[in-house]
């Protein structure tokens, strides 16, 4: 069953003020804009990172932030599995801790599938700084998943990368959402990748939604 | 070697290790709130905290004595409790850690500083509390700048005097240390112990520093 989720946040920023009110129901939902339109924001605010002004942010049955009700759940009970887009993996902890990192005894997926999930055994014994920027993507991405989030945000995890890195990576990301019943943000400027993962997109320009709906025909008049 | 002259050194040293055991954690906390915080008070508390750096250490001990004196206000609490303080070695040890705390914060701070912020947050997102994110994330990080100014602030207790002969004089057997006694031993001209505790303090000195400025060269790489 698809997870429901209310993004309804006003958040103010330096320039502008960013503003999104979407009730959402799709497995990976794609932000996709130019640099500086709010996207990194919308994520952020999501994750507890930022702070919206007024509004409500729901997942699932989970509420995290509501002005009215004035309810604003701590960063750390949130249960967001986040990976931003300079990944930030913990450099004075190896592959295992690094993943192990916010694992809970009760968590939804276990150790093991998610190592499996992304192939995460072959890099256990490398230290953190040797890592490729792609095994480091995964790393990331396995210590969100582990951390039982319900709903994962991925800032732009594919940029900077070349096209081989990409498909791979895009094939990893396919096996999330085809194996794992978890709502995913995802932050992309590329249109072939948006087709290619999401099942709904959310065009941002200067902090203001300026369409969304399916990918396909979504897409088909942006440039 | 004059047994005194050992008994001297040891009890330096093992009351300078006391004084910085004291400070680390009240030294660690108040770096770290001053390097990621922001609350009413923040430029008062830093200018507190760095007094001691530039007061005369006599002035420091003046202040120390006088709270701490039978009529004073804390020394009436602890003369109510039956605690004697003043001119004993628990004065020496306050005298070396209040003397010290500025250092280990001020080293301490810059660490803290120094560690990227997202390494926090991505471990809050995590689940991680803030404590937890402090003991399995700010701190390790930052531990090199924490051991140097640990070791620094040790440095500054072994060599303290002014604050110290103040608070507690230089009773041998019983509240001298290196500095003091270097002090005495030169006032009545017994040359050959003054040097002696003079070549103590500086190998211990210099060992201190040494590591301590080692530890925070490999922290800067």
């Amino acid at each position: 069953m698809r997870t429901s989720i209310v993004l309804d946040i006003v958040v103010q920023l330096d320039a502008f003020n960013l503003e999104v009110h979407e009730h959402l129901n799709s497995e990976v939902v794609a932000l996709f804009g130019q640099t500086g339109s709010g996207k990194t924001t919308m994520l952020e605010t999501i994750a507890g990172l930022q702070h919206a002004l007024q509004g409500e942010i729901r997942v699932g049955s989970h509420l995290l932030f509501s002005s009215r009700a004035g309810v604003d759940v701590p960063v750390w009970q949130r249960r967001v599995g986040y990976v931003p887009q300079d990944v930030v993996l913990f450099p004075h902890m190896d592959v295992r801790r690094n993943i192990s990192y916010g694992h809970s005894p009760s968590s939804m997926l276990s150790f093991d599938r998610v190592v499996d999930l992304l192939d995460i055994e072959p890099l256990f014994p490398r230290p953190i700084a040797v890592l490729s920027g792609g095994e480091r993507q995964r790393v990331a991405i396995a210590r969100a998943l582990l951390s039982s989030p319900n709903i994962l945000l991925l800032d732009e995890p594919l940029t900077g990368f070349d096209n081989a890195f990409r498909q791979e990576a895009l094939r990893y990301l396919g096996r999330l959402r085809n194996e794992l019943d978890i709502p995913m943000f995802y932050v992309s400027h590329d249109k072939n990748e948006i087709l290619e993962i999401a099942d709904w997109v959310i065009v941002i320009e200067q902090g203001q939604v300026e369409c969304a709906g399916e990918p396909c025909s979504v897409l088909s008049g942006h440039a | 070697m004059p047994v005194d002259i050992w008994q001297i050194s040891w009890f330096t040293i093992l009351v300078a290790c006391m004084a910085t055991l004291i400070m680390m954690p009240f030294g660690i906390a108040t770096a770290w709130l001053l390097a990621r915080c922001t609350f009413t008070g923040k430029t008062a508390l830093e200018t507190f905290v760095s007094l001691p750096l530039v007061l005369p250490p006599v002035a420091t001990g003046l202040i120390l004595l006088r709270l701490l004196a039978r009529r004073g206000p804390v020394g009436r609490l602890l003369d109510n409790a039956g605690i004697e303080f003043l001119f004993t070695w628990k004065a020496v040890v306050l005298a070396m850690a209040v003397l010290g705390f500025p250092l280990l914060v001020r080293t301490a701070r810059a660490g803290f500083e120094q560690v990227n912020q997202r390494y926090e947050l991505v471990a809050q997102t995590l689940g991680a509390s803030r404590l937890r994110v402090f003991f399995t994330v700010s701190l390790p990080l930052a531990s090199r700048a924490v051991v140097a100014g640990i070791l620094l602030a040790f440095s500054r207790s072994l060599g303290e005097f002014g604050a110290t002969v103040m608070v507690a004089g230089s009773i041998p057997g019983g509240t001298r240390t290196l500095a003091s006694g270097i002090y005495n031993y030169v006032e009545i001209g017994q040359d050959a112990n003054a040097n002696a505790l003079l070549m103590i303090s500086i190998i211990l000195a210099f060992g201190a520093v040494w590591l301590s400025n080692h530890i925070a060269r490999s922290a800067n790489h």
